[in-house]
């Protein structure tokens, strides 16, 4: 195990951790501010990559007209799904909320099996970003980084729009008590759509960004959005920063374990069993971090403070 | 009244299944009917936490799945005694319900539903990473299940095992939920603090409770895997939890035989759907291939609009004419 080695899975790992903290900021927020557990979170993220690489091939790989289609688009979608069927559940239990974004999911499934037909739809990455970049030594493909730059300059921008401007000091007074909020006169209706919109392009982004680097299928969003509720459980539910330290927690700890669990094993157990037991353990391993984590701490790591 | 005629008759159409397909000449219906049977099980066992603990799990396949596991791996090895599938079923069942429930039991509401769905993935991968039995692609199974007196080879025998295992569970259930267990336990679903301030050790009733309702999925695995001859590390994906939470809701939440007609529901819907011919090639083909998302759909509408279920509505009415549901 070299260091270059370890270097560049702790590099994917932070990639896919920045992936992760798009949607989980999107899916903490709509949680901490509507009380509303959104599971088709995971099909907006396929709808934003399917939107990109249809972009992208029908423009003859322009990357910019991609961007242009997915983030847009999925915002777009993100707003019709809301007004016309998860509105009505806001005021609904959490079961009612599971069982009809549940509904959702199956529902998106089929239709990009039906529009973009049943075999993965693929798109490249940008020619400027084709090559590699040389971080001390170390050839790291540039597309990569920039994911990882893109998610760090979205994670300072929410943290300024969310601690700087009007409408964040609403979303961040949302979060600690609603009716509160609604009773001193604001539009908490109008305040529930940007937050859920904003949400909805977050998981645009992120489809944009993975389309090139994953093979884009019906189904896709279903993984990642597990992987994103491990998340913002872990970092604590209605969190941004929760959201954003859970997400590089579970994306290294994810990466970096598969890449390196089995060989460590190795080291202590015989190689048949190392060889059997390593990829379950790793595969394994953030589920068994986040039970860890919500036995002693059930509010999660980052709880938000309330009063 | 009506809710009891409507439940008798159910059962009763149950029972005569395999004789009509037999008179038909229809095997295929019995088949069909078992699936529904063990997810009838299945989602009785879902509904006694979900339903009347007002607790929702997001991981209850992973039950089903250990059942069939059990009988596969054990199958796989030779072990083909019926009791000793049960054994092991129920055992392992047992200790891992036990263990994730102290656990998941800790957390309410939104986390409960997250970590009850991360112990349901964490058996997923540990099912994809068993190589020597399957892993991804699935175990089949050679031998079904001898319980010495009867084996479940034959089709109708196992039918009728499902049955009579179904309506065992709904005597004992019916029995469970009226005694004081169940009123603790549909108190806690109220009210828990205030079952905590009475004295109830309501964290032990609701690991009782939880612990029960996993070991009914369990035996529904074990007659799945006899079923199908085969597991899969997809009987335990997060959409069959997910199908289970929608069965029991689409029946009836917190009612007795509610889970029995939402999954009957919702499993003839799905055949309906995939093999409806509506004589137009178009619209059979659309049908045939996506109607996945047309079942999402429902799911969507039966939420907004048919809030207590099919079968909720019937004893809702009972309840409104002042009769006993």
């Amino acid at each position: 195990m070299t260091t270059g080695l370890f270097l560049t899975q702790l590099l994917n790992g932070l990639q896919l951790g920045v992936l992760l903290f798009l949607l989980a900021s999107g899916l903490t927020l709509v949680f901490g501010i509507m009380n509303f557990v959104n599971l088709s979170h995971g099909s907006l993220y396929m709808m934003g990559a399917y939107f990109a690489a249809a972009a992208y091939n029908a423009s003859d790989g322009s990357f910019a007209m991609a961007a242009l289609a997915a983030v847009p688009g999925t915002l777009l979608l993100g707003l019709l799904v809301e007004r016309v069927a998860l509105s009505g559940l806001y005021r609904r239990d959490h079961l009612d909320q599971v069982l009809a974004t549940f509904g959702l999911i199956l529902f998106f499934n089929e239709v990009v099996r039906f529009v973009w037909g049943p075999a993965s739809v693929y798109m490249n990455v940008p020619q400027a970003l084709s090559g590699t970049v040389d971080l001390f030594g170390l050839a790291y493909p540039s597309y990569r980084f920039a994911i990882i730059a893109v998610g760090l300059a979205v994670g300072a921008a929410l943290y300024l729009v969310i601690h700087r401007t009007r409408v964040g000091m609403l979303i961040r007074a949302g979060a600690s008590n609603a009716e509160m909020v609604s009773a001193l006169g604001v539009d908490i209706k109008g305040l529930n759509s940007v937050v859920f919109a904003l949400g909805a392009a977050l998981a645009g982004l992120a489809g944009l960004m993975a389309g090139p680097i994953v093979s884009v299928q019906s189904g896709m969003g279903e993984p990642i959005l597990i992987l994103t509720l491990v998340v913002i459980v872990t970092g604590g539910i209605g969190s941004i920063r929760g959201a954003f330290y859970g997400a590089l927690i579970v994306g290294i700890v994810d990466t970096v374990g598969r890449a390196f669990l089995p060989t460590l094993l190795r080291e202590f157990l015989e190689r048949s069993v190392a060889q059997a037991v390593g990829p379950a353990i790793a595969s394994m391993l953030i589920y068994l971090l986040m039970a860890v984590v919500l036995a002693l701490r059930p509010q999660g790591l980052f709880p938000v403070r309330h009063g | 009244m009506a809710s009891r005629v409507f439940a008798a008759l159910v059962l009763v159409a149950l029972a005569a299944v395999p004789l009509l397909a037999a008179a038909l000449d229809q095997p295929f219906y019995v088949t069909l009917t078992t699936r529904i049977l063990v997810f009838a099980l299945a989602a009785l066992g879902l509904n006694l936490v979900l339903g009347f603990g007002g607790l929702v799990s997001f991981g209850h396949a992973m039950y089903m799945g250990i059942g069939a596991y059990a009988v596969g791996i054990l199958a796989s090895h030779g072990v083909t005694s019926g009791w000793a599938h049960l054994a092991a079923a129920l055992g392992v069942g047992a200790l891992v319900a036990l263990a994730v429930g102290a656990i998941c039991l800790r957390t309410s509401g939104m986390a409960f539903i997250m970590i009850t769905l991360a112990f349901a993935q964490m058996l997923y991968f540990l099912a994809v990473s068993l190589r020597d039995y399957g892993g991804d692609d699935g175990l089949p199974i050679q031998a079904r299940s001898d319980f010495g007196l009867f084996t479940l080879d034959d089709p109708v025998v196992l039918y009728y095992t499902a049955f009579v295992l179904l309506l065992a569970v709904l005597f004992l259930f019916k029995r469970l939920i009226d005694a004081r267990f169940g009123m603790v336990l549909r108190g806690c679903r109220t009210n828990e603090r205030r079952m905590g301030a009475l004295g109830f050790p309501t964290l032990r009733y609701k690991l009782v409770a939880y612990v029960i309702s996993a070991l009914v999925c369990v035996l529904a695995g074990v007659l799945l895997a006899n079923l199908t001859r085969f597991v899969a590390p997809s009987y335990m994906a997060w959409t069959v939890s997910g199908e289970l939470i929608v069965m029991t809701v689409l029946g009836g939440l917190g009612t007795l035989f509610g889970p029995v007609v939402g999954a009957a529901g919702l499993l003839l819907l799905e055949e309906l759907l995939s093999s409806l011919k509506l004589g137009v090639p178009w619209l059979d083909q659309l049908l045939n291939q996506h109607w996945l998302g047309l079942i999402g759909l429902f799911i969507v509408l039966v939420v907004l609009v048919l809030k207590r279920g099919l079968y909720g509505v019937v004893v809702d009415r009972d309840r409104r004419r002042g009769g006993q549901a």
